[in-house]
């Protein structure tokens, strides 16, 4: 449902984003990752690992984490928690698939 | 007085609505249906079993002439709808007959989508969606011959399969990794392949169709963007559907993916409804069938001035009609960290069953092999059924629900003498306690060497470990195995030996028979288990770079600001000017800050920018420079001093030999990194003695060392031997390479390896066993002719150019 507060843009087609990978968005605020899981479920989350600010984007994808490039962080794509025992969070943004158009809300992201 | 309620199509849909409305108010409408195909309806799900013979025409209608007669229903057969006057509040059809309504239910449900390749429109080539594109794939099955079907989900496999069972020679196309990657996981979809494969059905994964070839204005071909041609007489395109909206669209409905409507299937004209795949109900479009029957219950009641029931959502269910094969799949499958899964595979059984929990409720699952639960599982999955009480034997299903957990050591106990253990060797209960009893066994090594139990396919060594609790007690201590990860028990030897003796050739494959704990592995195991599959089937295995570290996958190392650098291979430490050259002036096009020497005689470019990679790769290879795979666990540098050359005591051509080395080794994947070095004499200036395999030429000719380290660990070398020709040097070091490629433990440094394997093994198969010592070298050649491709090329060419592109928002496409 849309609601006031979202305008959904068109960023990609889901079969842009290679399965159990990821694609990068570069907006105002800095980049955003978009991942694909191996059951095409689409998730976007600021590209920073909370750590020491690793571009989750280039980590490995795996059911719905992804463990940061630098030093192995695993982070919940769903949630943006790192897992047990780490601690911290990364910003997590609203993203649609309908019809095989990835969306994601711009006023969070412009 | 009757109202008059007309109905545009005539599928499964507003027939399941006719049914109810029936029920509920048998006189409250005059009705009156157009369909655009020239017959009754029937029931299209059911279209698989009649091309395949399984079921006649006759077998799947659902209302017969007799029906819409005995109900007073007018029905347009072959006419369809072309405008609706809702001012007038009248629909006409092509041929001009008019028909008014009080109230209009569209039901145009969803057309097939043709991808728009050269060569669509060539006769020959159907969709799959009505009873016409049957007929037509029974014409052509007719003459035998090939068929080609694009699109490996749930039509297309069942197209195929219908194919095939009338005798034509089939093949897939499936743009996806997996078959029906929609509703299965990889696990599950590997399953799939191989059952179908086992149909004589041929599978091609990864297909993108370029062109659909033609003679005559019939289809002949097909042709996909690596070039693959396929012959064909007939080619399906199965690759998905879009909701019909168009009809409503023109009458001024308001229409988004389908016809919106709202909780009562009402559209934006109170007097107009919709029901089926031409609706889109909450942002959802639904393509099966339960959905449209629970939306025609809520239809019928509000047709019959019931205004209560209300449609919320459907949640689905899919069943694969392919005989012989067991495929259930509904609801939400993907995890995230409020979910659980318990996951059962039976490898020997071909059965993988998967159900994802959130808050003690099932809210997915997938059975493939056994899919007796499904229905109790899909019902406690929209009954939201709290499972705390069945978690233990969730898994097993309904017969087993409410049981006490089993415990297998008392289920082995139970067993008789001559229950079979060991189906690969036959190898039964008794056999195991009398050889565990008399000859002191007390480990699962020792009942392997004695009975051969568990030691080819492996996936006993649970119930042989059992066994051995039972027999020994408390004295039983189970191998320290180390597994090499949470996905797993088993530790990376066992592994590799099964991928070994099963034959397993992909990562689902081996993730399946090795029952993998997890659905798609992790971090951890999913690299390793690539690795070994790369290096145990050269030329067959197809990397899974998803499943390859940052660096590997970009084929440039990552720095801490998450720039990459890049370092050229630099044959043996040497370089030309206008190697020099040319790197000094990618350093300046690119900007790259720093420009250092490496410890192994290599120049790194530090600071590139990711998307600049493949133009940098592209200047270097133009250049004559190639990747030096300084990123990789692989071959690295060849260290070497000037030798004879240039060395007033250099004994041999160190500087030769280490380009010959390199270019014999370059490209090799290994365990972990693997670095050379060449000395020209004792003196050993390229400090060869802390190398993972070092060269120390001498006067009579060259010693080769291993096992050294210069890392976390400092260590000096072993020496291998010492061999007299440079020949020689080639042929050991391939055979201890390849030793150390198939024994090592993925990120197991050779001095790891060599210490945990001891160094005699390497010494004994690599110098005295000149046999060993030749297959080993010819393994590492065999596997060096698919490995020699410069990975940087490749990209400067373009492949996996998404790796390298962003999006920027604000060049960004339109508002949704």
């Amino acid at each position: 449902m849309k609601t006031k507060t979202q305008v959904w843009i068109e960023i990609c087609r889901l079969e842009d984003i290679p399965p159990q990978g990821a694609r990068v968005i570069r907006a105002t605020l800095g980049c955003v990752a978009l991942f694909r899981t191996a059951t095409d479920k689409v998730f976007a989350l600021e590209d920073r690992c909370p750590h020491k600010g690793g571009p989750l984007s280039q980590g490995i994808v795996h059911e719905t984490g992804v463990t940061c490039p630098m030093h192995n962080w695993v982070i919940d794509l769903e949630t943006g928690r790192a897992k047990a025992p780490d601690e911290g969070r990364v910003r997590t943004f609203p993203v649609e698939v309908r019809d095989g158009t990835v969306l994601i809300d711009r006023a969070l992201l412009a | 007085m009757t109202k008059k309620l007309v109905v545009i199509g005539n599928g499964m849909a507003p027939g399941r609505v006719l049914d109810h409305l029936f029920d509920k108010a048998p006189d409250a409408y005059q009705v009156t249906i157009f369909n655009a195909e020239p017959r009754v309806n029937y029931d299209r799900i059911m279209l698989s079993p009649v091309l395949s013979g399984e079921k006649a025409y006759e077998d799947i209608i659902i209302h017969d002439d007799a029906w819409y007669e005995s109900h007073g229903v007018t029905l347009h057969k072959g006419k369809k709808v072309m405008e609706i006057d809702r001012a007038d509040r009248k629909v006409i059809a092509a041929d001009g007959t008019v028909a008014e309504y009080d109230k209009l239910l569209i039901a145009t449900g969803s057309s097939p989508f043709v991808i728009p390749v050269p060569g669509k429109d060539l006769a020959g080539v159907v969709t799959y969606r009505d009873l016409d594109d049957v007929d037509a794939m029974l014409d052509a099955a007719k003459s035998g011959g090939h068929a080609v079907v694009i699109g490996g989900g749930l039509l297309g496999l069942e197209a195929a399969y219908g194919l095939k069972r009338q005798g034509m020679d089939v093949t897939v196309l499936h743009l996806m990794p997996t078959l029906m990657e929609r509703q299965l996981d990889p696990s599950a979809g590997y399953l799939l392949e191989k059952a179908l494969i086992d149909r004589d059905i041929k599978i091609i994964t990864r297909a993108n169709t370029k062109e659909i070839t033609g003679r005559d204005g019939k289809v002949a071909g097909v042709v996909l963007e690596d070039g693959t041609e396929l012959p064909a007489n007939i080619v399906v395109m199965a690759v998905g559907i879009r909701p019909s909206a168009q009809l409503a669209d023109d009458a001024g409905l308001e229409v988004g993916r389908g016809i919106l409507v709202d909780d009562h299937l009402v559209t934006s004209d109170p007097d107009i409804l919709a029901v089926g795949e031409c609706v889109e109900h909450r942002g959802q479009c639904y393509g099966l069938v339960a959905p449209l029957y629970d939306m025609a219950k809520v239809i019928a009641a509000n047709l019959a001035g019931d205004a209560e029931p209300e449609y919320t959502g459907s949640v689905t269910a899919t069943k694969l009609k392919v005989t012989g094969i067991d495929l259930y799949s509904a609801g939400d499958f993907a995890e995230a960290e409020d979910r659980e899964e318990i996951v059962l595979r039976d490898a020997a059984g071909g059965v993988y069953k998967r159900l994802v929990l959130k808050d003690n409720k099932i809210i997915g699952a997938v059975l493939y092999g056994d899919t007796a639960d499904g229905a109790w599982f899909f019902d406690m999955l929209k009954k939201g059924t709290d499972i705390s009480d069945l978690r233990e034997t969730l898994i097993f299903g309904q017969a087993y629900a409410g049981g006490a957990p089993l415990d297998p050591t008392a289920a082995v106990a139970a067993l008789p003498d001559d229950a079979e253990i060991c189906g690969c060797n036959g190898v039964c209960k008794g056999a195991i306690v009398q050889a565990i009893t008399e000859k002191g066994l007390t480990g699962i090594d020792g009942v392997r060497a004695h009975t051969k139990a568990s030691g080819s396919c492996g996936t006993c060594t649970g119930l042989v470990e059992q066994l051995l609790k039972v027999t020994l007690g408390d004295a039983f201590q189970p191998d320290a195995v180390q597994p090499m990860c949470g996905c797993t028990d088993l530790g990376h030897d066992d592994v590799r030996r099964l991928i070994v003796a099963q034959e397993l050739k992909s990562i689902p494959a081996v993730m399946q028979e090795l029952n993998w704990k997890t659905s798609c592995g992790c971090a951890k195991c999913r690299p390793a288990l690539n690795y070994y599959l790369l290096a145990t089937w050269p030329g067959e295995y197809v990397d899974d770079k998803q499943s390859r570290f940052i660096n590997e996958r970009v084929h440039a190392n990552i720095q801490k600001d998450g720039t990459y650098s890049v370092v050229p291979r630099m044959w043996g430490g040497i370089t030309t000017p206008d190697e020099l050259r040319a790197i000094a002036d990618v350093a300046d096009k690119f900007q790259i800050p720093t420009v250092k020497v490496t410890g192994g005689q290599r120049i790194d470019l530090l600071g590139v920018k990711k998307e600049d990679l493949p133009a940098v790769w592209a200047d270097l290879n133009a250049a004559g420079m190639v990747s030096g795979h300084a990123y990789g666990k692989s071959l690295r540098t060849v260290k070497t001093c000037v030798g004879t050359d240039w060395c007033r005591f250099g004994t041999q051509d160190s500087t030769g030999l280490g380009i010959k080395l390199e270019k014999f080794m370059w490209g090799s994947w290994t365990p972990h990194k693997v670095k050379l070095g060449v000395s020209g004499c004792p003196r050993n200036c390229a400090e060869a003695t802390c190398k993972d395999i070092g060269v120390v030429c001498v006067d009579s000719g060259y010693e080769i060392h291993f096992a050294g380290a210069a890392g976390m660990h400092v260590k000096g070398t072993e020496l291998l031997c010492t061999v007299a020709t440079e020949t020689e040097v080639l042929e050991y070091i391939g055979a201890l390479t390849q030793l150390y490629r198939e024994q090592g433990r993925y990120l197991e440094r050779i001095y790891k390896w060599a210490d945990r394997v001891g160094l005699d093994v390497a010494r004994e198969q690599v110098v005295e066993n000149a046999a060993r010592r030749k297959e080993l070298n010819a393994r590492f050649v065999y596997s060096q002719q698919f490995m020699q491709n410069d990975p940087w090329a490749e990209r400067a060419q373009g492949k996996d150019a998404e790796e390298f592109t962003s999006f920027r928002l604000g060049h960004l496409g339109k508002v949704a």
